[in-house]
């Protein structure tokens, strides 16, 4: 199982965070402060793989991968592999990529809900969802043509009447 | 509440994909009822009541393609709330619908490690599962990177222990078509090499296995060095044989710099050779890096349990001495499993402190030294620290002024050993009797209480002894001659200090005798030699080598590695000037480490760095040769002759020496240009040179300056005899204009490169292809417009990365 995604950019600060078990958010603020002390420390050319159980605990591993300006690191326990979770941070930069053409850090700042439904569509409750970006980026389309779609009727009661009148 | 259970249970279609974004923001409403902050989807279902998490169940029971999706949430809901769904699972499983199955495997894979044994007729049907996989006969969608559904396989491979003819086909299949380029393709192989070792031993599997491990050791990435040690550790529980062919791999990984890989390494490690290198390593670092006291002398005690026997003699000494000097409280330890030193240092502790606190009577102590005597009494060495142990509380309560009853077995054990074949256990022993024999002030003053590490003062000439030396010479006897002046000997501090390596390693040296020294530089410490080997030509290299080889042999040493590397600079000594090629190497690769950005960029930059200072360097020793040349470039740069010699040594102090250092001191009219373009302080220009590396990069300044070399060069030796003070007008010109040319190109054009540090894709392409990635940079500069805008944005937001502050 997934625990936590990060991504924090080289300052130190957290730009996507999401914790698949619940932390008090002091709690995930200091994850991410003893992660980002750990990343900037690290020398560059070392492997992506770094030691976690004593920032969170028995049984979790971090795999982190060097964007740019932006670190993207993956925390999970024993039940997923390394290697894999780093393609998965390959397919998610990717899909990202592919969302924003050239994505930056600052696409990043600004399409900050976009980039969790890339995420969901990615990782859902700590599992593996979707491996494939070109899928991904199918269903973020959709996502998005019913967002700009509802947008236009109100806010609130969207969910709920749209799911009814199906 | 009830209508969100509605909602749940509602049947609504559930057949489109864009249904489920409107059902998490349901389930997003729920999450801000309870946590006006929550955000987060995923957490949902863990708070969840029990009912609801039913539903959840239900949800999943149904003949809904899209239901697999729900497992995640079947997953974290708890293997008891679904246990009864078991049966459906099962089902699932052998239905033709792969996202059901594989969707099916994640909460199959939770119940199985909470309870293994009955699920063990599952395993059938996994291999049949996996036999699809291998088969590529599951649907085109779960391809990835040519791979068939890797996250199925990858979830599958860990679960049973139960071992099977077909399995290991399968496996075997498996380690065959799964391609090793691809980060997934070794991710699968992994957890091949996984399986393998979790079944029955399969002699055919168990190679295979080895040479994908071979391959990862092998491999430059540190990613896959790292799987394979794990693997390693794996798989050398079974077969311990397969580790002999990597222990130098092991090593290397050892000495990484990245702390990960160093750690994992420790874990396979289970023969003598790398428990006792990887104990010394242990001390050392905790010698180094100690807390405190009591943290050190913990450790100790449990590197002491662990590997006892292989920890140098000298470390249980050092913890003496740590607790002598320190405080007194260690003897809390009654493993069964002691090892010799441990036993050693309770021993002393029993004997020097045992009687401090009076808990335990004198008597007892002994009694029980004795017993350690006698249960190892094919052990000197520790009848040896139990008898000095026992002399020690006889000697305190003799010199406490309480009466000494010596016991039977002490008695005995004093007895047999004074009868010993070992002088030293003999003397022990006479010892021990001698001091009972003694009265309370005598025993005080020979055995203080509590002063074994006390400084004792030796006289170390032996001063005593001077009439007795003067009267010997005074019959005629030969005076003494140091040892150090008697020409052929050896340099008696040098070979203590190699003594001391050899048996931390247990190491061969290879190397021959050392050739007998001149007089004069013993007394040079080794280090010292090295070091002025490095500043000063040395006339006989040879001899030189000799002193440092055995340094640099046993890997052990921290020294080790660099000593290596000065080696190497050795090396490289034949090209340019001794003096400071090798400091310039060493920043250059300091560079690269250091740099913030792409890899690969850098590298370039670097090489092209060293590169030029490489040329610059062998053009240097003419310009040191010629005192007209160093007139005219200081005619020529008005007394600035001596930067001209600087950069080398600027260079070498600055440790991360960057691009516009090495630039600034060569061509100092474009540094100033540089810093009047920029509005920066220098120190500033200085840092910079990190963040705009692939600036650098992308125009290759470099080049420029290589060239501006050139013809300075040509400027210079054409003026070589006179010392015209018409010409130097021109060849200012010629700096100027060329610095200046080199400079606007290089600051030209700064938003694109610059937005190109940005650009995740650039990077992003770098690892899927690396040998393009910088045309790739080249060709993805977006335009200036676009850049500007997103500038002022970043501006506006707060968000302001140092480099683009810096260059526009």
């Amino acid at each position: 199982m997934i625990r936590a995604v990060m991504v924090i950019n080289t300052q130190g600060k957290p730009r996507l965070a999401k914790f698949y078990e619940f932390q008090p958010v002091e709690k995930q603020q200091e994850l991410i402060r003893s992660v980002y002390g750990v990343l900037s420390s690290r020398a560059e050319n070392v492997s992506n793989f770094v030691d976690a159980e004593s920032i969170f605990g028995p049984d979790t591993r971090l795999v982190y991968k060097h964007f740019a300006t932006l670190y993207f690191c993956f925390v999970f326990d024993s039940s997923e592999n390394e290697l894999a979770m780093l393609d998965l941070i390959q397919v998610f930069v990717e899909t990202l990529d592919k969302c924003f053409k050239n994505v930056c850090e600052l696409d990043v700042v600004l399409n900050y809900s976009k980039m969790h439904t890339v995420m969901d569509e990615i990782i859902f409750g700590g599992q593996v969802l979707e491996t494939s970006s070109t899928e991904v980026m199918k269903a973020v389309e959709e996502i998005s043509k019913l967002e700009t779609a509802s947008n236009a009727i109100s806010l609130v009661p969207k969910s709920v009447s749209a799911w009814r009148s199906r | 509440m009830t209508h969100d259970d509605n909602l749940l249970l509602s049947n609504a279609p559930v057949t489109s994909r864009f249904a489920l974004p409107q059902r998490r923001s349901r389930f997003d409403h729920l999450d801000r009822q309870h946590h006006p902050e929550g955000s987060q989807v995923g957490q949902l279902p863990c708070r969840l009541e029990a009912h609801q998490r039913r539903d959840c169940a239900r949800l999943f029971a149904p003949e809904r393609r899209p239901s697999w999706r729900f497992t995640a949430f079947v997953r974290i809901s708890g293997p008891s709330s679904v246990s009864h769904l078991v049966l459906n699972f099962r089902k699932r499983l052998c239905g033709n619908d792969s996202g059901v199955m594989g969707a099916t495997l994640c909460p199959l894979f939770d119940l199985i490690t909470v309870d293994v044994k009955s699920y063990k007729d599952l395993v059938v049907s996994f291999v049949s599962i996996l036999q699809q996989v291998a088969e590529r006969r599951l649907p085109k969608t779960h391809d990835y990177h040519q791979l068939p559904a890797p996250f199925i396989n990858v979830g599958n491979l860990g679960i049973d222990k139960q071992s099977s003819e077909k399995m290991h086909m399968v496996v075997g299949d498996i380690f065959r078509k799964c391609d090793s380029t691809s980060n997934i393709g070794n991710a699968v192989l992994y957890e091949c090499i996984c399986c393998v070792s979790a079944i029955y031993p399969n002699p055919k599997l168990l190679e295979q296995a080895a040479q994908v491990i071979s391959r990862f050791l092998k491999s430059d990435s540190h990613n896959l060095k790292y799987m394979g040690i794990d693997a390693l550790g794996r798989l050398i529980k079974i077969s311990p044989e397969i580790a002999e062919q990597h222990q130098l791999a092991v090593i290397d990984c050892l000495e990484d710099p990245d702390d990960t890989l160093k750690r994992k390494t420790f874990e396979p490690s289970n023969d003598n050779h790398y428990k006792t290198y990887i104990a010394s390593r242990c001390v050392e670092l905790s010698v180094q890096f100690a807390p405190s006291n009591q943290w050190f002398i913990q450790t100790m005690n449990k590197v002491f349990e662990h590997a006892g026997d292989l920890v140098n003699v000298k470390v249980a000494h050092n913890l003496m001495k740590l607790i002598a000097e320190g405080f007194g409280e260690d003897d809390d330890s009654a493993d069964s499993q002691l090892r010799w030193s441990h036993i050693c240092v309770i021993c002393w502790v029993l004997g020097e402190y045992g009687t401090a606190d009076g808990k335990y009577s004198a008597s007892y102590i002994t009694g029980k030294l004795c017993d350690v005597a006698e249960a190892y009494s094919n052990d000197e060495s520790v009848k040896a620290y139990a008898v000095t142990a026992i002399m020690k509380i006889y000697a305190f309560e003799i010199s406490a002024q309480r009466k000494v009853d010596i016991l039977p077995e002490c008695q005995s054990l004093v007895e047999e050993l004074s009868a010993s074949h070992s002088t030293d256990l003999q003397q022990r022993a006479y010892e021990l009797q001698a001091v009972i024999s003694l009265d309370a002030p005598a025993v005080e003053s020979i055995m203080p209480s509590d002063a074994s590490f006390e400084d004792i003062e030796i006289d170390k000439r032996l001063s005593f002894l001077n009439g007795y030396v003067q009267q010997a010479l005074e019959k005629g006897a030969q005076p003494y001659i140091p040892e150090n002046e008697r020409s052929g000997m050896l340099n008696i501090s040098n070979f203590s200090n190699q003594d001391q390596h050899e048996a931390l390693t247990h190491g061969l040296r290879f190397e021959a005798y050392e050739l007998p020294k001149p007089a004069v530089p013993s007394r040079i410490p080794p280090a010292a030699v090295a070091s002025s080997t490095e500043l000063v030509p040395v006339p006989e290299p040879s001899y030189a080598r000799e002193i440092r080889q055995p340094a640099s042999l046993p890997p052990v040493s921290d020294a080790g590695s660099s000593e290596l590397k000065l080696r190497l600079d050795g090396v490289q000594r034949k090209w340019g000037r001794p003096t400071y090629s090798s400091p310039a190497s060493n920043s250059s690769s300091s560079n690269s480490q250091k740099s913030a950005n792409g890899v690969t960029q850098i590298d370039s930059v670097s090489t092209s760095n060293s590169k030029t200072r490489d040329t610059y360097e062998s053009r240097r020793p003419q310009v040191e040769i010629s005192p007209e040349k160093q007139k005219l470039a200081s005619s020529l740069f008005g007394g600035s002759s001596k930067t001209e010699r600087r950069p080398s040594s600027a260079n070498h102090k600055v440790s991360k020496a960057n691009i516009p250092a090495s630039e600034k001191p060569q061509v100092p009219k474009a540094a100033a240009v540089h810093t009047e373009v920029n509005h920066e302080p220098s120190p500033d220009l200085l840092d910079l040179g990190d963040a705009t590396s692939s600036t650098a990069s992308t125009v290759d300044p470099f080049k420029q300056l290589e060239g501006l070399l050139d013809q300075t060069e040509v400027a210079l030796t054409a003026n070589h005899g006179a010392v015209g003070a018409a010409k130097t007008p021109d060849i200012m010109g010629i700096y100027a204009d060329t610095s200046l040319r080199g400079l606007s190109s290089s600051v030209g054009d700064p938003l694109p490169t610059n937005r190109d540090e940005f650009n995740l894709a650039s990077e992003l392409s770098n690892v899927t292809r690396t040998a393009q990635s910088r045309v790739t940079q080249l060709n993805k500069g977006p335009n200036p417009k676009d850049s500007l805008e997103k500038d002022a944005l970043v501006r506006q937001m707060g968000v302001t990365p140092t480099s683009q502050t810096q260059l526009v």
